[in-house]
């Protein structure tokens, strides 16, 4: 793993995302679900999660997974704003000698907490992130992972979501980007179904920072949170 | 190079069939001792195996035991979340439900990843013959072949399925520990990967006869008459090139593999590969056999009978 970059000079701000991802270039065939996350993700690296650029190692983190790991110049260019890679390592993005993917690499991106690509891997790992880190007696530590609408579809989703709310793991947000690209849909809505497994759930505009601070520092004692991020559809 | 000589010749008075644990209630036994060692272990079960740990033994370190359930999946996902928190999880099924079913979870939530896990399957190849297909384990071995940095051990008696896992606990890596319902009379020494010489050919012997795990008695049985080499192995990944090309006299191997058949046969060509050589490998048939039965019938259906392994080596090396 390559050390974290200097911070830039002059802090970045959310305005600066867009300019940021368009240095970004390739054959990146994600660039919707790229953009559906974008909201998310700078809220949660601006205002939620305690995490230091200059400490990536720091077991009393707080851990973000990207379990939707398609379309991550978003996530790429957060990273980049709040001084995990520099700005100059995104105009390399998918080329071979470059740490940035089309899918992150946690082996290659100081900052990024898992490899992620193929659907349907993150929630187990970050139930297994928030046991292990309970079973040390970390229990300052948050773990949020990131899914798609669609990625819920993976079967292994389902093996962790029902676990998860049965054993009230609490230090566990899952973050649910919707934008309808779930072929047959979520009848009766997503958070219905992580209530029906004993999770805290919440529907919230994706677009909106305040109300997704808010969707984030809410949950219930002994039981896992579940925000559901509406934005616009896939194909609108 | 110093070679283990190790005996496996039964010794009626260092077993007891009453009181000897096999490999899988070894493990049991053991597990819930290891935990306790060790506040980094956490034992991951998928239900098989959660009703064999004794409840005081497990009852100090339950918070570290964790069934998540019939989801094989997050068994291993939560295995490689637990390694990402800096803990050591053993991960522990039958072969198909711990290597085959959540084989996208062992690629990628531990080696890519870029953790470690212990893996630990009961049960063999055929463990319960009546359980047909859906429960054997021949293909495990091979399917972990396909991913870089496992380490396998295939331990040949309890004491030796007790080192091992002692061994791969302490570590970091990624290793898969098979045990087996079948044992050797007596353990070998593994306190290292290396094989050991259960027998030496003359120098004009036929060819070298590689024992994997359970496979050793019944080999030096087939091979009696035969002025052949006999080497032991328990750890099969990494293989042992060193050992194989220091004991032999003729470039003719075979490997007798407890699961399937060819497992290892790239291996010794590669170890090999400077010299003209011959390399037979035995083992479970790749074939489904669609037949239930005894384990008996089973080693006599993919010739891993004594007399089936004589005929076999004897037709190759003979």
């Amino acid at each position: 793993m390559q050390p974290p970059p200097p911070r830039d000079a002059a802090p970045l701000g959310y305005r600066d995302l867009t300019r940021l991802m368009s240095l970004m270039t390739g054959d990146e065939k994600h660039d919707t679900s790229a953009t559906s996350t974008l909201d998310v993700t700078w809220v949660l690296y601006d205002r939620v999660l305690r995490v230091d650029p200059t400490r990536p190692d720091d077991p009393d983190r707080d851990r973000f997974l990207l379990s939707k790991g398609h379309g991550p110049m978003a996530y790429y260019a957060v990273l980049a704003a709040k001084g995990f890679l520099s700005v100059d390592q995104l105009a390399g993005f998918g080329s071979y000698g470059s740490p940035l993917g089309y899918h992150p690499d946690r082996m290659l991106v100081p900052g990024v907490e898992i490899g992620s690509g193929s659907l349907g891997h993150g929630l187990g790992l970050a139930v297994g992130t928030a046991l292990g880190l309970r079973m040390a007696n970390r229990t300052g530590p948050r773990v949020v992972v990131l899914v798609g609408d669609a990625e819920l579809e993976e079967g292994s989703n389902l093996e962790a979501i029902q676990y998860a709310g049965r054993v009230g793991l609490d230090r566990l947000t899952t973050v649910v980007i919707d934008n309808q690209s779930a072929s047959l849909g979520w009848p009766g809505g997503i958070a219905a179904r992580f209530a029906a497994e004993g999770w805290s759930s919440v529907d919230v505009d994706g677009r909106n920072h305040q109300d997704l601070h808010r969707a984030f520092t809410a949950g219930q004692p002994g039981r896992p949170h579940a925000v559901v991020a509406h934005v616009e559809p896939k194909d609108a | 190079m110093d070679t283990p000589t190790t005996t496996l010749t039964p010794d009626p008075a260092a077993v007891d069939p009453g009181t000897q644990l096999d490999q899988r209630e070894r493990f049991y036994d053991l597990v819930p001792r290891l935990l306790a060692e060790d506040s980094r272990l956490v034992l991951v079960v998928a239900e098989i195996g959660a009703g064999y740990l004794d409840p005081a033994a497990a009852a100090p370190v339950a918070d570290r035991i964790v069934n998540v359930g019939i989801r094989e999946q997050l068994m291993v996902g939560v295995g490689g979340g637990l390694a990402l928190a800096g803990m050591r999880p053993i991960l522990h099924s039958f072969p198909p439900f711990l290597v085959e079913r959540p084989y996208e979870q062992v690629k990628l939530d531990i080696g890519h990843q870029g953790v470690g896990a212990v893996l630990v399957s009961t049960g063999g190849s055929y463990g319960l013959p009546p359980g047909g297909e859906t429960h054997f384990g021949s293909r495990d071995v091979p399917l972990l072949d396909t991913l870089d940095g496992w380490t396998v051990h295939v331990p040949g008696h309890p004491d030796e399925a007790e080192v091992l896992l002692r061994r791969a606990v302490a570590g970091d890596g990624r290793v898969y520990l098979r045990l087996d319902p079948a044992d050797n009379a007596r353990p070998a020494d593994v306190r290292t990967d290396r094989m050991s010489l259960l027998r030496r050919g003359s120098p004009n012997s036929r060819g070298t006869v590689v024992a994997v795990g359970p496979m050793a008695d019944r080999v030096l049985a087939a091979t009696e008459p035969l002025d052949l080499t006999v080497l032991y192995a328990a750890t099969i990944r990494p293989f042992d090139a060193a050992t194989l090309r220091a004991t032999l006299a003729a470039p003719d191997v075979v490997v007798v593999e407890p699961y399937q058949r060819g497992t290892s046969t790239a291996q010794v060509s590669e170890a090999l590969a400077d010299l003209r050589h011959r390399v037979l490998g035995l083992g479970v048939a790749r074939a489904e056999q669609r037949r239930y039965g005894t384990r008996t019938e089973h080693d006599a259906l993919h010739h891993l009978d004594v007399s089936g392994l004589r005929h076999d080596i004897a037709a190759f090396l003979g």
